[in-house]
């Protein structure tokens, strides 16, 4: 069984101007010991919907799904006090800017020793020594000393895995790292990613890896699920992602990568994410599809998996058109 | 060809805390750049942040003076005086969020730098603006919206639009796509390409992402805490990178195909302060290649085949 599975997700904002899909109906599914990767532009409901399943948006937000059961709990169904006995403990998020997610105000220690207390009751003496182990496994050097650090005091890469360190104190089942390393330089990027890959197999626990770096993905993934103005598109293991994607979108977004570029000149995907107003009806990458036909603004259907679930009425297929 | 800029030995150093018992300490924050860019021509500067390549953009764009060095455009001494200088070099910034005057409609924004800097008649300045609008990809009857309405591309490309008006020489891109989603990347990569390839622009293009570096440059120069590691021809220093660094950084970019296995060297180590860099070589204490002699002095840029590097043990 897998350990979270959440089926036909849609959140709503409550906006001046009327209601706000940012998620619309989708499906994640995540086993143990998997690392998923959820691509998109921005505004494509990647971070919403983890967000979403963590309980972390504002009372703005309303949360709609059929099923969302992460370990055998239905998180619908518990009540706040048991979501939160599972929310930093069983499931913990690292998000994009560690400067901003850190509390000026406190030092790492009080910082890492608070989880640590709230979730596993350790004394004093065991969060210390724990919060040394911890520092210790993300790979700060002298975590001692480092402790009594203030994070204005750390630096971007540093404090990213400070926040790392946290999310494991609980142990967690599943981590989720929304665009952990867009914040950072390159060569500190590989080195964090290089550590979520080896915590991940050392610990066994499944990572769900939000970003909108192609690279990334690539280098990282198993399987990866594309999202597109809030809703999933696509959903493949990486290699096929790449190779020979399904979706229009899919496709013209690495076509659009520099790195693949033949030319001069790179195969851009005219126009932009569609808002609230302009919303199309039918399928929501219609008016930007080099593909589209005229069923495309009426129903769309969802193809099997052998086309990548792509969401799509007429999928690409590089082997039968090969 | 002509030599839009000539830049040589470019230093920049700020002085930084110090109070009345103290002495302030130094940041070297550029420390000896030469390049020549040549109209119609590309050069990237690649490297990490507090590596100095803003400090870069701030120097040709003449906000700043440089403490040592001396900067030619078009063959004369850079003067911040000359209205001609001015014109001649403009700038467009990371996020376009930030470098419009969300209180401006467009008009205003594109049509404040003839105002400054010409004395067009308000007639003229407005068919300009609606032309220029046009050139990069917007409809000239959006002109009247704020910039709120647009969205980060179009943003961007208003950003472009506003550094076209005085007819510039040359660009000064400040990381100008890195802030973009990856479609509208593309888009805004297209105009400008096209731009060069119209009007004979020279790009001082500054950027962290290799990729899109590698697309767009002609020339490449890798910089490391104020100073040049590596420079030469794009095609050359991405097909056989000398230094260490510039290696190590071309191996740290995520590469976008699952399939490719390749050599990761992971640096260790953070980049130094820089308001207290390591003796010798600033790179020594995360190269593997460090020797005694390194860490005691720092070694010049030379001629190396067909690239310069600054290193003692080049690779490759």
């Amino acid at each position: 069984m897998g350990l979270l599975d959440i089926q036909n997700l849609s959140v709503d904002f409550q906006t001046a101007g009327g209601l706000f899909r940012a998620v619309d109906g989708v499906d994640i599914q995540c086993e143990r010991g998997e690392i998923l990767s959820i691509v998109g532009e921005s505004g494509s409901g990647k971070s919403v919907s983890m967000l979403a399943m963590m309980g972390l948006l504002p009372w703005t937000a309303k949360i709609n799904a059929d099923k969302m059961v992460f370990d055998g709990k239905d998180l619908t169904k518990i009540s706040k006090r048991e979501r939160r006995k599972i929310i930093g403990k069983d499931m913990a998020m690292i998000f994009q800017e560690p400067i901003s997610s850190l509390n000026p105000c406190f030092t790492v220690g009080f910082q890492l020793g608070e989880s640590l207390k709230l979730h596993l009751g350790m004394n004093r003496a065991e969060r210390k020594k724990r919060s040394i182990e911890l520092l210790e496994l993300v790979g700060i050097p002298a975590p001692e000393t480092r402790l009594s650090a203030f994070p204005h005091q750390l630096s971007g890469g540093m404090n990213q895995r400070v926040m790392i360190a946290m999310a494991l104190s609980g142990d967690p089942k599943l981590l989720i790292a929304d665009e952990p390393t867009t914040a950072l330089d390159v060569t500190i990027q590989a080195q964090i990613l290089d550590l979520l890959v080896s915590l991940q197999k050392e610990k066994e626990m499944a990572l769900i890896l939000i970003t909108h770096d192609m690279g990334v993905v690539a280098e990282t993934a198993e399987r990866v699920q594309v999202q597109y103005a809030g809703q999933r598109v696509e959903e493949q293991h990486v290699t096929g992602l790449f190779t020979d994607p399904h979706h229009p979108y899919t496709s013209a977004l690495l076509n659009a990568l520099p790195e693949r570029a033949v030319g001069r000149k790179l195969p851009s995907i005219p126009g932009v994410v569609p808002g609230q107003y302009d919303r199309p009806t039918g399928c929501l990458f219609a008016p930007r599809c080099a593909h589209v036909q005229d069923d495309c603004h009426g129903n769309v259907t969802r193809q099997s998996a052998e086309l990548g679930n792509a969401l799509c009425n007429h999928p690409l297929n590089a082997k039968v058109t090969a | 060809m002509s030599t839009a800029i000539n830049a040589v030995d470019l230093k920049k150093h700020y002085e930084v805390g110090g109070g009345m018992f103290r002495k302030p300490g130094l940041v070297k924050a550029l420390d000896g750049a030469s390049f020549t860019l040549d109209a119609g021509k590309t050069l990237a500067v690649v490297g990490e942040s507090g590596c100095g390549k803003s400090t870069l953009a701030r120097l040709v764009t003449m906000i700043e003076t440089p403490t040592e060095g001396s900067l030619d455009i078009e063959g004369k001494p850079a003067d911040s005086s000359s209205v001609d200088h001015r014109k001649a070099v403009q700038i467009v910034f990371q996020n376009p969020y930030s470098s419009l005057n969300p209180r401006h409609k467009i008009r205003t924004i594109l049509e404040e730098p003839l105002r400054l800097n010409t004395d067009m008649s308000a007639e003229d300045r407005g068919k300009r603006a609606a032309q220029t609008m046009e050139r990069v990809g917007l409809r000239p009857e959006h002109i009247e919206r704020y910039p709120h309405m647009f969205s980060g591309g179009q943003r961007q490309r208003i950003a472009i639009a506003r550094a076209l008006m005085l007819n510039p020489r040359v660009l000064v891109l400040d990381e100008p796509v890195s802030a973009l989603d990856l479609s509208i990347q593309a888009q805004v990569l297209n105009i400008l390409a096209d731009l060069q390839a119209e009007l004979g622009l020279a790009y001082l293009f500054i950027s962290h992402d290799l990729s899109v570096v590698k697309h767009i440059a002609d020339d490449v120069m890798v910089m490391y805490l104020g100073k040049v590691v590596e420079s030469g021809a794009a095609k050359d220093v991405f097909a056989n990178p000398r230094h260490p660094y510039t290696k190590a950084l071309l191996s740290a970019t995520p590469n976008a195909d699952p399939v490719a296995k390749k050599e990761r060297i992971v640096l260790t180590g953070e980049l130094p302060s820089p308001l207290n860099p390591p003796a010798g070589c600033a790179f020594n204490p995360r190269c593997a290649y460090a020797s005694d002699k390194c860490r005691t002095s720092a070694p010049a840029l030379e001629k190396l085949g067909d690239v310069e590097v600054a290193c003692y043990h080049p690779v490759g």
